[in-house]
């Protein structure tokens, strides 16, 4: 493989990693806040086909990338008000949005399945895309792309360097603290989930308006990129910049898949597609180990010198969810 | 008391009617006559002796499925692997009736080998699921999702690689198995296999007694409303959540087994048909309460057969079922919130 196609391949990566990213960026805002949004695969389905059918409908794909946000954060709205208004179970109204999602993306898509209809198009940057490599890998993208590193930047600094930012991880942590502090916690919770969900809402479009033009109902080949955004949001972490690798990698691995194809011809697709499933297990397994009861009594048995190099290691690798992560907040 | 209680089945009643009011404007918007659409699913549920008994073949799966998870939510347990424990059950199911139907075997000793196959797969699936929660820490929901994949991938992989047809594999799945290995139906065209049907209900009515009339239902339910405090009363967890999931793969295994030897007749891609999601819609509508189970997974089962017509009668995508159901669910569990919502308002007053 020559440098040149290795190169267009990697940029391919970093453009196909977008709606991961978006996606996954969006959860871990409204995981922060406290708020599990687990309708994600079926809300990135419906603001793909709602995102395709505004942009055909208008010929303007802004104006699609507005809907699909705008769908985002409507189905967002109703996760937000049946567990923070209505103290229900964030996984169960989760849920039964991704399947309800899924089927209405299928149902109102039917007319509009197979249709041709606007893409957004690479955006070259001038100067900057001259430069060899770094050129081509990040200045020869399309507007999404170069949106999705800004947001990378934008949401790290934002969480972790503003005074709202701390509010938002205080409400997600120690909701009663952040409340004590003078803090809305259901006003905040409402916010953060509507934009989280607004944020991952540009997934949609971005693979019915550009990565996978179009709309295909059932063999668009979405259904699971949700379930994978979600996984990517813990695997960060919670934190915009590991969140981002966790989305490069995948994309590397969904490419690597299929260049491995070309090589192992006996072996279907929809094998290799899969392989960042396991993968993900095999993650969250690693970052969860510290949490294991069984691990800290292994631990314990073992000589000072390597239990604390062990213990030490297993701390780095541990991610914890947002204290308070799923649970509702009563002000009493 | 008695208030209360008509409370409930008034906003229960709000929620079926805000759920098909929803249903109805998503069919205006796509300009489709919604009566026309409804009445075109009710025809295709129970129009004809034909179709009445397809919808009884949906019930099978959908109520064995529901059966399991009601074990899995007594214990507070989210099995959205529950597709994976279906597909795996399916394929140990078609693995047990490949290996013995060179016809040296009794038939029925054949289809019984690979039903208790069929039951171990599930379990087993779903018993890995329960490991990597209890000993790895690792979320049921993502565990079960991934495995979900996984089995699909395998699944796929066994019907185009080593079990495929000869000459092209296919996605018509593969080679259908000899006619001495299906399981009973009532007439040589029907899928209706009343085997399936009894062991669907003896698999509901056992789980309502295991969780409503034994001490370990009840450990379950402490288990499941608390884990720490049943821990700390002395309650092993780890054993309970092992248990649930090993029950809820056994019947998920069995609906597999089931799609395979009555249904299909041989292993398909989408073999899960999508049962175990519409399972947890199911046992989410019912409250996780096993005697209304049954009635709902009925009607859930109708939804589907009956919207398969949809396409051909309509120009609509059978997806429709998919969002009568959808709605009713989102709008019963919100209802039960602003309930209680109310309710805890009006208790404040002196």
């Amino acid at each position: 493989m020559s440098g040149d196609i290795l190169l267009l391949g990697l940029a391919g990566v970093l453009a196909s990693a977008g709606p991961v990213l978006f996606a996954a960026i969006g959860e871990a805002i409204s995981e922060r806040a406290g708020v599990i949004n687990l309708s994600m695969n079926g809300m990135i389905l419906l603001s793909a086909m709602g995102g395709f059918a505004a942009a055909l409908a208008t010929n303007s794909v802004v104006l699609g990338f507005l809907a699909g946000a705008a769908i985002g954060g409507g189905v967002s709205a109703i996760v937000a008000f049946s567990s923070v208004t209505l103290k229900q179970s964030q996984v169960a109204v989760g849920f039964v949005l991704t399947l309800l999602c899924r089927d209405l993306s299928y149902f109102l898509g039917n007319p509009i399945m197979g249709r041709p209809g606007p893409r957004i198009s690479m955006y070259p940057i001038p100067l900057l895309g001259k430069i060899p490599v770094i050129g081509p890998l990040l200045f020869r993208q399309d507007v999404m792309t170069y949106l999705s590193f800004v947001l990378i930047a934008a949401a790290w600094l934002f969480i972790f360097r503003t005074r709202p930012g701390l509010a938002l991880r205080g409400i997600g942590e120690k909701p009663a603290a952040a409340y004590a502090r003078g803090a809305n916690v259901s006003r905040l919770r409402y916010l953060y989930t509507i934009l989280g969900g607004a944020i991952a809402g540009l997934a949609g479009p971005m693979y019915s308006l550009s990565i996978k033009a179009g709309w295909k109902g059932t063999i668009s080949g979405l259904d699971g990129i949700g379930w994978i955004a979600l996984a990517i949001t813990i695997f960060g972490g919670w934190s915009p910049i590991k969140v981002a690798l966790g989305a490069y990698l995948f994309a590397f691995l969904q490419w690597l898949g299929l260049v491995l194809q070309s090589a192992l011809p006996g072996v279907p697709s929809q094998v290799l597609q899969v392989a960042p499933f396991p993968l993900m297990i095999l993650t969250l397994l690693f970052v969860n180990l510290g949490n294991a009861e069984w691990v800290a009594t292994a631990l314990s048995r073992l000589p000072e010198k390597p239990r604390r190099a062990l213990a030490k290691f297993l701390r780095a690798i541990n991610a914890k969810p947002p204290a308070a992560l799923g649970t509702p907040f009563e002000k009493d | 008391m008695r208030e209360s209680r008509a409370m409930k089945i008034a906003f229960q009643a709000a929620a079926v009617v805000l759920a098909l009011g929803l249903s109805t404007l998503v069919l205006v918007a796509t300009k489709a006559p919604p009566l026309a659409a409804f009445a075109s699913i009710a025809r295709g549920a129970v129009g004809s002796w034909g179709v009445a008994s397809d919808v009884l073949v949906a019930w099978v799966p959908l109520l064995l499925v529901t059966s399991g998870l009601l074990v899995t939510f007594t214990a507070g347990l989210w099995n959205i692997g529950i597709e994976g424990q279906i597909t795996f059950g399916a394929v140990f199911a078609t693995w047990a009736l490949r290996s013995f139907q060179d016809g040296s075997f009794d038939p029925t000793l054949v289809i019984t080998l690979s039903i208790l196959a069929g039951m171990a797969g599930g379990a087993l699936w779903a018993m890995l699921v329960g490991a990597l929660k209890a000993f790895g820490g690792v979320n049921e929901i993502f565990g079960g999702l991934g495995l979900n994949y996984v089995a699909i991938a395998l699944n796929l992989w066994l019907i185009f690689g080593p079990w495929k047809r000869p000459g092209v594999a296919s996605m018509s799945g593969t080679v259908p198995f000899d006619k001495s290995l299906w399981l009973p139906t009532v007439t040589e065209q029907s899928r209706f296999a009343p085997i399936a049907l009894v062991l669907a209900l003896v698999a509901i009515a056992i789980i309502f007694l295991l969780i409503q009339g034994t001490y370990f239902g009840l450990r379950l339910k402490a288990v499941g409303k608390n884990p720490k405090a049943a821990y700390l009363l002395g309650i092993p967890t780890w054993q309970y959540t092992m248990a649930s999931f090993a029950i809820c793969g056994l019947l998920a295994g069995l609906a597999g087994a089931i799609q395979v030897t009555s249904v299909y007749h041989r292993l398909i891609p989408s073999i899960s048909s999508g049962y175990g999601y519409m399972g947890l819609m199911v046992a989410m509508l019912v409250n996780f309460s096993a005697a209304l189970a049954a009635p709902v997974a009925l009607f859930f089962a109708a939804l589907n057969v009956g919207s398969i017509q949809l396409p051909i009668t309509l120009k609509l995508d059978s997806s429709l079922a998919g969002v009568l159901q959808g709605t009713l669910v989102l709008f019963v569990i919100m209802a039960e919130g602003a309930r209680s919502r109310l309710m805890k308002k009006g208790g404040r007053k002196p």
